[in-house]
């Protein structure tokens, strides 16, 4: 039964990949609400469907059965070409290995999914000064990439996220590939986003220290959403 | 964003776009001297006149005409002028300094082309002096030349050695026209002739016929053709550029050959530059990926990679065409010897560009087409 209170609402869904003749079921009917504001945190070991589910709420997949809605609109029946248009708007992505473009700076890095919103040259500026304050890399601005270490790549691609005040934020192994201090700074950033300007989070994570961020934790095993085990539990306690 | 994002694209591995842009260059380049050695050859035709005819023998140039045909082609209606003369076919001192040389007569032959332009005084010394010869300003360059300097040419056709000087130098009116020709007195010729080989004097080896208007070539050339018909030497008339086209058509395989040399070059080019567009995309699946993750679209990805494509295209194309010029003037001062002209045409500058926008357009086609259809999660696995 759908639940209006609900930002994002997952209803009996389902996933499978085909590899030859073979048909691998990765997610089976799943049904999942996160509260508008929530900072969901998803576990559970390799294989189990985490950045399956991740990819079909960011709307980067389509589901095999069962219907997802994120705010009003229901985008498990949205074409491929609507569903990039609906995601530049409403989706902030943070990857692992934070994928800025390299030729790109920071400040063009977190202007690139403003070019789609129409906004003028002085609007776009003013909102990725502010994005870039948020996460402390004002000073920052001018420098590529390559120049920046991987904590401040990574805290550019969360301004790049939320520049656009997207519906949700979606997250997958942020802190993956960065060192203790970064993941830190990574994480404390994200927790303000969800308490201090209620974005909703979503994030997929393996890291204990991450997931005792969470205002909710799910725990996905074999495709299905089960009670995380004791040994992980314990950890993010 | 989209301009700023193509252009930093293009130059990100800098020597693999300067390499392209290098042969990309060569190869506009290349195209470029092909497509003017073609206009060269054919700047004969070019320069040829609609009110102008050429009479030659029906069997074979090779063959002549009576001289007493030449009264009979000016009573026909229709006709204005007519000249007449020989192709001489002499060596000046050793047969690698080829130049074409005829007999003529002079005061027609000169008022029916009036391209070739030269002072009144020295034609008027032309005239008057029987071994006298007018020489283009291109033999003048070539040989060293100048007023009064006595020639000798070897005959071939008209064995012996013949002694002339240096009367007039002419200037071409226009580009196409033929500067490295020399003429002298038909009179001469005839006068040794009658001396040396009899039977062979008084006779020409073509006609050239101005008509009162370029309307009436086709019934002037039929009436003279018809005059002739069953006599000991029937004629062939036809316009000069017809006339020309003949001697063309007996390189018509090397000029094809060409024509598709210079075609080759922008295939491969177009396969050079498809192979380092397909390379950079390649390398940067990941990166279109992410852009579609942004909301990016089909389109934008197909602008950013067409977009790069004629970036480097139009680079090494632009680089080419102005190459061209100094690279055509070496090529004439090299081997200008063996055509009429050499020059760059604006044709032939539009043909470049739009071979280079051809090139663009083509290679970025299939990268294009594979950036646009990467799976998300695909790609992102890439930079994973």
């Amino acid at each position: 039964m759908e639940d209006r209170t609900f930002i994002v609402d997952i209803q009996e869904v389902s996933k499978s990949y085909r590899r030859g003749a073979q048909v691998l079921p990765v997610l089976d009917r799943i049904s999942l609400g996160i509260p508008e504001g929530d900072f969901l945190v998803l576990m559970g070991p390799s294989g189990s469907g985490k950045s399956t589910l991740l990819n079909l709420i960011a709307g980067l997949d389509h589901v095999d059965e069962g219907r997802i809605r994120v705010g009003d609109l229901e985008i498990s029946s949205l074409s491929e070409s609507a569903l990039a248009s609906w995601r530049a708007f409403h989706v902030g992505f943070i990857f692992q290995f934070y994928n800025l473009i390299p030729v790109l700076t920071a400040f063009e890095n977190v202007e690139l999914p403003l070019t789609l919103s129409g906004l003028s040259s002085k609007e776009r500026r003013e909102h990725v000064e502010t994005a870039l304050r948020l996460v402390r890399l004002e000073d920052r601005m001018d420098h590529r990439p390559k120049q920046l270490s991987g904590g401040q790549q990574q805290r550019v691609a969360i301004a790049r996220a939320f520049v656009t005040d997207p519906t949700i934020l979606v997250a997958d192994e942020p802190t993956g590939d960065l060192d203790r201090g970064s993941a830190e700074e990574v994480l404390n950033l994200l927790e303000g986003l969800s308490s201090d300007l209620g974005k909703t989070i979503i994030m997929v994570t393996h890291d204990p220290r991450a997931a005792k961020r969470a205002r909710t934790l799910k725990y996905l095993d074999k495709g299905v959403l089960a009670d995380a085990p004791e040994t992980a539990l314990a950890e993010c306690l | 964003m989209l301009l700023k994002l193509l252009w930093r694209n293009a130059f990100r591995h800098k020597l693999r776009t300067a390499l392209t842009i290098l042969g990309m260059c060569v190869a506009i380049l290349a195209f470029g001297l092909l497509r003017t050695v073609i206009d060269a050859w054919h700047s004969g035709v070019e320069a040829a006149a609609a009110d102008r005819l050429v009479t030659r023998n029906a069997i074979s140039l090779i063959f002549n005409l009576p001289l007493s045909y030449h009264e009979k082609i000016r009573a026909v209606d229709g006709v204005k002028r007519v000249s007449y003369g020989n192709w001489f076919g002499g060596i000046y001192i050793d047969e690698k300094n080829f130049f074409a040389n005829l007999v003529v007569e002079p005061r027609s032959y000169f008022e029916m082309y009036p391209e070739y332009t030269m002072d009144d005084f020295q034609r008027e010394s032309f005239l008057r002096d029987r071994k006298g010869c007018v020489v283009g300003r291109k033999l003048v360059r070539r040989f060293g030349w100048k007023l009064g300097d006595p020639i000798t040419l070897k005959g071939t056709i008209f064995p012996g050695n013949w002694e002339m000087v240096i009367r007039a130098i002419y200037k071409g009116k226009y580009d196409s026209t033929d500067e490295g020709v020399l003429f002298f007195h038909w009179e001469y010729l005839n006068e040794t002739l009658k001396k040396t080989s009899p039977r062979r004097a008084d006779n020409v080896g073509f006609y050239v016929i101005e008509v009162t208007h370029p309307d009436r070539a086709a019934q002037v050339a039929g009436e003279v053709d018809q005059m002739f018909r069953n006599s000991r030497a029937e004629t062939l008339t036809e316009t000069e550029r017809a006339f020309q086209m003949g001697f063309l058509s007996m390189s018509e395989a090397l000029i094809t050959a060409i024509r598709l040399i210079s075609l080759v070059v922008i295939f491969i080019i177009m396969a050079v530059v498809a192979n380092t567009m397909i390379m950079s995309v390649r390398e940067r699946m990941g990166e279109y990926a992410v852009l579609k993750t942004l909301g990016f679209g089909a389109l934008f990805l197909s602008i950013l990679i067409f977009g790069e494509s004629l970036v480097i295209c139009g680079l090494g194309g632009g680089l080419g065409i102005l190459m061209t010029f100094p690279v055509a003037d070496l090529f004439r001062q090299q081997v200008g010897d063996y055509f009429p002209t050499f020059i760059v045409k604006d044709v032939t500058l539009l043909l470049d560009a739009a071979a280079a926008i051809l090139v663009g357009t083509a290679a970025g086609i299939l990268p294009a087409w594979r950036a646009s259809r990467v799976r998300i999660s695909e790609g992102l696995r890439r930079l994973g």
